[in-house]
């Protein structure tokens, strides 16, 4: 029953060879320089779904002045539709964990932390007997590989199922022993992080290409994607489709052109980004993943004509009401305000001047919350009430139909 | 509690201590480490965790009250956390949820008689591509149907 399937995948990037250990070796060679200028114009940007330039962030702690930096690897995905983690977790920790020694190497920490969402608790023995034999091979530990002065470990903690811990001071909060509620940036991690020592703060699946860029290099890597969006993306398919699963595919690539690959037939929509993403509706499935159009941290999931989107729409607000930290007003109470306005539209009981102004609260939400989740909850809201206003409004004997 | 049963409870609390430190870093870990043994963590651990550690018990409540994983209530000697996100619900969530709840005669958030199972929903469990999903104690379980899931609950002790 448990998830344990170990065959190995095949890619452009992620998914194609590589050796355990390869990268690091290739990083001691070519030094802390070069490794920022490989990744810089390679254009990596974060994988977990606000895509921030991973060079910079790397830059900007490699350039702080203190005793101890930290690199934290966030493992803790939550967003609904979202378990690319989970396979490379799983089946690839060697990409992550040389990831995070490069890393480690580059800006000058001595302590790698792996956060691990709580419901991901079952791989960690496995997880940490694959530590154990990395610091057997001297790829952690003392005098890394032979180089002297280099001395890296990486440890590993458990979340303890909390949505909001993926954002990175939150994770850090959580970390640190406290209630995982986000703190006002600035100060970001990079100066100020974990116990107030510079931190990086990565995605998994950011860390895992780290390695593949150093061996091939950035032009190689550059390839794949398209101009604004350089590489490939992990794309975890779920919902109403022949093939779910994991895929890597370049940037660029249309919502079509997935939709095909998948197997899905007679779809309606496919909510791109998780519960905080967008629901693009059939009228728009010519777009195209990628910074310049669709960001996404990778969650495809995919309705299809039977599906209600009300429903979908209640089951995301449920999850946003559930998961708010509580901490600003905009987000704790805004979201069970959409959460009631969806509610009022199951009953037939609403007015649309109160639908307006709730869609006027999601505006409000998306400026005055302090971190990305309420910044990003009443995405769906605004997107699956005006995308799908026929559906939703015009049926079911409530107008147009004299039934 | 008896006082025996106290004593215990506090050279526990003191061997997690020592394993993981004193530092406000080890709270989340020291609360795990109880709730994963004792499925809740009770008044009294709290206020020893808090002794312990030199922090305020209310600190250690609030953090507690914060994830969804930690207990401050009694709970069965089996936790079952099914998925209610989207992709799970898609896939069947409410078959297996009434087949649980028929079987078992409690709802969700509740705890059987016998004190066998608590059950609670969770949100998404990252298993979007096999649901319906759902977690027995630390191990995920996954492509459930209503007998399999049943099945599963009535092997609990």
């Amino acid at each position: 029953m448990q998830n344990k399937t170990k065959t190995k995948r095949s890619g452009q990037i992620i998914f194609s060879p590589y050796s355990p250990g390869e990268g690091i070796k290739k990083a001691l060679s070519i030094g802390r320089e070069n490794i920022l200028f490989e990744l810089k114009s390679s254009v990596l940007k974060g994988r977990g779904g606000a895509g921030f330039p991973t060079s910079t962030k790397w830059m900007l702690s490699a350039a702080a002045v203190a005793d101890k930096k930290f690199i934290v690897c966030n493992a803790d995905e939550g967003e609904p539709g979202t378990f690319k983690d989970r396979v490379l977790l799983n089946e690839y920790p060697e990409l992550i964990f040389d990831g995070m020694v490069i890393a480690g190497f580059t800006i000058g920490a001595q302590t790698g932390i792996v956060y691990l969402r709580g419901e991901y608790e079952y791989m960690l023995e496995e997880l940490e007997d694959y530590l154990i034999k990395m610091r057997e091979k001297n790829l952690l530990g003392k005098s890394i590989l032979g180089k002297e002065g280099f001395d890296f470990d990486i440890s590993i903690r458990l979340g303890s199922g909390a949505y909001v811990c993926g954002e990175e001071t939150a994770l850090i909060e959580s970390l640190e022993g406290y209630r995982g509620e986000p703190r006002n940036r600035p100060p970001y991690p990079v100066d100020t992080g974990y116990m107030g020592y510079p931190t990086v703060v990565n995605n998994v699946e950011t860390l895992s290409v780290v390695p593949h860029i150093l061996i091939k290099g950035a032009e190689w890597f550059k390839k794949f994607g398209t101009e604004k969006s350089a590489g490939t993306k992990l794309f975890s398919v779920s919902g109403d489709c022949g093939k779910p699963g994991v895929y890597e595919l370049p940037w660029g690539i249309s919502v079509e052109q997935l939709l095909e690959l998948v197997e899905a037939k007679n779809t309606k929509a496919v909510q791109v980004g998780g519960a905080s993403g967008t629901c693009v509706p059939k009228s728009q499935f010519h777009r195209k993943f990628g910074y310049e159009d669709l960001p996404t941290g990778g969650s495809i999931i995919i309705f299809n004509e039977s599906r209600s989107m009300l429903k979908v729409l209640k089951n995301f607000m449920e999850f946003f009401v559930e998961e708010s930290c509580g901490q600003c007003t905009p987000c704790r109470i805004g979201n069970t305000k959409l959460l009631e306005g969806v509610e009022k539209i199951e009953k037939g009981d609403f007015s649309y001047a109160y639908l307006n102004t709730l869609k006027d609260l999601g505006k409000t939400m998306q400026v005055a919350s302090k971190c990305g989740l309420g910044q990003s909850s009443p995405n769906s809201f605004i997107s699956i009430l005006e995308n799908f206003k026929d559906e939703i409004f015009h049926t079911n004997g409530r107008g147009g139909k004299n039934a | 509690m008896l006082v025996f049963e106290k004593n215990s409870l506090s050279q526990e609390i003191e061997n997690l201590v020592l394993q993981y430190g004193a530092n406000r870093s080890a709270l989340l870990q020291i609360l795990q480490a109880i709730q994963r043994k004792h499925k809740y963590i009770s008044d009294f651990a709290q206020q020893e965790v808090a002794r312990l550690m030199n922090i305020h018990p209310v600190e250690v409540n609030s953090v507690i009250s914060f994830y969804s994983f930690l207990h401050s209530k009694l709970q069965g000697r089996n936790i079952v956390k099914l998925c209610k996100t989207i992709s799970c619900d898609m896939a069947g969530k409410n078959n297996i949820e009434s087949a649980i709840k028929r079987e078992l005669g409690i709802s969700f958030n509740e705890t059987t008689n016998d004190n066998r199972i608590s059950l609670e929903y969770t949100s998404c469990l990252g298993q979007c591509d096999c649901g319906p999903a759902m977690i027995i104690n630390e191990k995920v379980y996954t492509k459930l149907d209503p007998e399999t899931a049943v099945n599963l609950l009535n092997e609990l002790k």
